[in-house]
């Protein structure tokens, strides 16, 4: 009861929310890359906010399922297959035991997410399913899947009301450049009013160097006070740091909890998907925000999610329009 | 010291406050006692504390508390411990097997501080360490206050795996591995002790702000200590004391 990899694609993790709690003991958060795309995975399956779900990047797993469940999938566009036949994504999907389902490499984005109804049997390790792979905690033996892998489900979960309604609008990826919000600091007074310019103004390249623990950025040389080099501090999902050499870094879920070099800026929650899905060569700019800002536009994206949870336990059009046709062979009989 | 604290933004879910620009058993103490009151305080929506050196990173979720709230709560906290330097301390032993197998670079401790090994391990054992911070991989320490003496360069050539509470020097640092783990520095000992260990209840032992004190033990005690670690039976020795 449960799924079977058969190939694991270049890096599929078992991956929650993150493991919070532990990072003044140098404990890495870890935990999903796009905390949007897997909300809404969770939410087409009514699963806890903050359930376990596959994680996988640039090019997808295969997967076996040895019983029946549902699922949804989200994130980038890896062109999912499900017994030879194309799935639609930001859909809830009927899976049968014995169903083989395929994922090829990013179309667009560079991450994608499945959740299952019937719940990953993952253990919780302080407090967390997420895998986090330094330190081989959590997650499948603490390491991305490979071929002959094998996850059980926890429960059995088959159905779901309004079923039918239980589709949303796909999130795009496909964009060439993307503007990233940021709240400042806390270290830009360490630049140069021109450094900070900079940074603003300039257009920077998304590089080859991207992986789970952070994404180095090309483009113009971002000048500092005095260094960049301070004593090292707490590091927040989403830090721009600017080391000696003047590009940013933007530091994410597999971080290390502190780090000694200056942050310029750090990249609003709700604008961090935006730049987890891109890919190398894509092209970033800066804007910047104010807190609060950046607090409201999270607060609105909660709602915006509260909206979908409504839109999917509603029934749907076809649902509605058959049992319009029904009252109308009902009066006729009653007639 | 009061005037010097900035609470700093770090983006929509974190804030910093920075205490000084300077590594000082003062200022350490000082954000350890802040740690304490905000646990003590149970600010609903603080999710995570990451003291440092003379910093103090807090992740707040702003569904549940917004930031001129959780701001100005920091602020009074801050506000209110400016008593300092007084408070518990907590000192944890960790017994060491020096020299020989178990540390196989004391002889380049010794020969670059021009001393024998028995006084490098009486140099290094002698003082209690301040935990500053934890960082790096879990459950490394970063300790303050080596004996100048006993500095010594890291490694030239890094080794590609250090075990598991190897005990070692590097600069003007030193500290266990909680993990096996590829460094440079140089190593002087083992502890039997596990100082992280994902199985215990309490996976990592120490907090910053505690002290470390190294404690030299033989192979016979070594093995002894190994064992009852390995049955889950050993109990670190822990002194509590005034500052």
């Amino acid at each position: 009861m449960g799924i079977r990899i058969l190939k694991g694609g270049m890096l599929t993790t078992v991956q929650d929310i993150g493991r919070t709690g532990y990072q003044s003991q140098g404990f890495p958060v870890a935990g999903v890359m796009d905390v949007r795309s897997f909300k809404i995975a969770n939410l087409l399956l009514d699963n806890p906010e903050n359930e376990a779900v596959l994680e996988f990047t640039l090019i997808g797993p295969t997967l076996e399922f040895t019983s029946s469940t549902i699922i949804a999938i989200t994130g980038g566009d890896f062109q999912p297959v499900l017994n030879g036949e194309p799935v639609p994504m930001y859909t809830a999907l009927y899976i049968n035991k014995g169903d083989i389902l395929k994922f090829g490499s990013a179309r667009t984005g560079s991450r994608g997410y499945i959740a299952f109804s019937s719940y990953l049997k993952i253990p919780v390790e302080m407090g967390s399913r997420c895998t986090n792979m330094k330190s081989s905690l959590g997650g499948f033996k603490g390491r991305k899947l490979q071929a002959g892998d094998y996850i059980n489900f926890r429960i059995k979960r088959r159905y779901l009301p309004f079923f039918l309604s239980r589709k949303l609008e796909p999130d795009h990826f496909d964009e060439e450049s993307t503007e990233l919000r940021v709240v400042m600091g806390p270290q830009d007074d360490l630049f140069t009013k021109q450094g900070v310019e900079t940074f603003l103004g300039s257009e920077y390249i998304v590089t080859s160097d991207f992986d789970r623990m952070g994404c180095r950025l090309e483009g113009p040389f971002i000048a500092s006070k005095n260094g960049s080099d301070i004593i090292s501090d707490g590091i927040a999902f989403g830090s721009v740091q600017v080391p000696a050499h003047g590009k940013p870094i933007v530091l994410l879920s597999d971080r290390q909890t502190t780090g000694g070099y200056a942050k310029i800026a750090t990249v609003a929650s709700v604008d961090i998907p935006k730049l987890v899905q891109r890919k190398t060569d894509h092209k970033i700019r800066f804007k910047a925000i104010s807190v609060q800002e950046a607090q409201k536009l999270l607060l609105d994206e909660i709602k915006e999610l509260d909206e979908m949870r409504k839109t999917i336990h509603q029934p749907c059009k076809e649902v509605l329009e058959c049992r319009l046709v029904a009252k109308r062979i009902r009066t006729l009989f009653e007639s | 010291m009061q005037n010097k604290i900035r609470i700093l933004t770090a983006g929509d879910s974190s804030l910093l406050v920075e205490f000084g620009k300077e590594i000082s058993p003062d200022i350490n103490r000082k954000i350890s006692a802040t740690v304490q009151l905000l646990k003590e305080q149970h600010i609903e929506g603080v999710v995570d504390l990451i003291p440092a050196f003379c910093s103090l990173l807090i992740n707040y979720d702003p569904r549940v508390i917004h930031y001129e709230e959780i701001r100005d709560r920091v602020q009074n906290i801050v506000k209110m411990d400016a008593k300092t330097g007084e408070g518990r301390k907590k000192i944890y032993e960790i017994p060491v097997c020096y020299g020989g197998e178990y540390g196989p670079d004391i002889a380049n401790i010794a020969e670059h501080a021009g001393l024998t090994e028995e006084e490098v391990i009486q140099i290094h054992s002698s003082r209690d360490y301040l935990i500053y911070m934890l960082g790096f991989l879990p459950g490394f320490c970063y300790l303050g206050g080596l004996d100048e003496r006993i500095h010594t360069p890291r490694l030239a050539n890094p080794r590609i795996k250090i075990n598991a509470g190897s005990v070692g020097i590097g600069g003007s640092q030193t500290g266990i591995y909680p993990l096996d783990s590829p460094g440079g520095w140089q190593l002087m000992g083992m502890t039997p002790v596990k100082t992280y260990d994902p199985e215990r209840e309490v996976p990592i032992l120490v907090e910053a702000g505690d002290y470390i004190r190294f404690v030299p033990i033989d192979e016979t005690e070594y093995k002894r200590i190994k064992e009852l670690v390995e049955r889950g039976e050993y109990q670190c020795i822990v002194h509590e004391g005034e500052v």
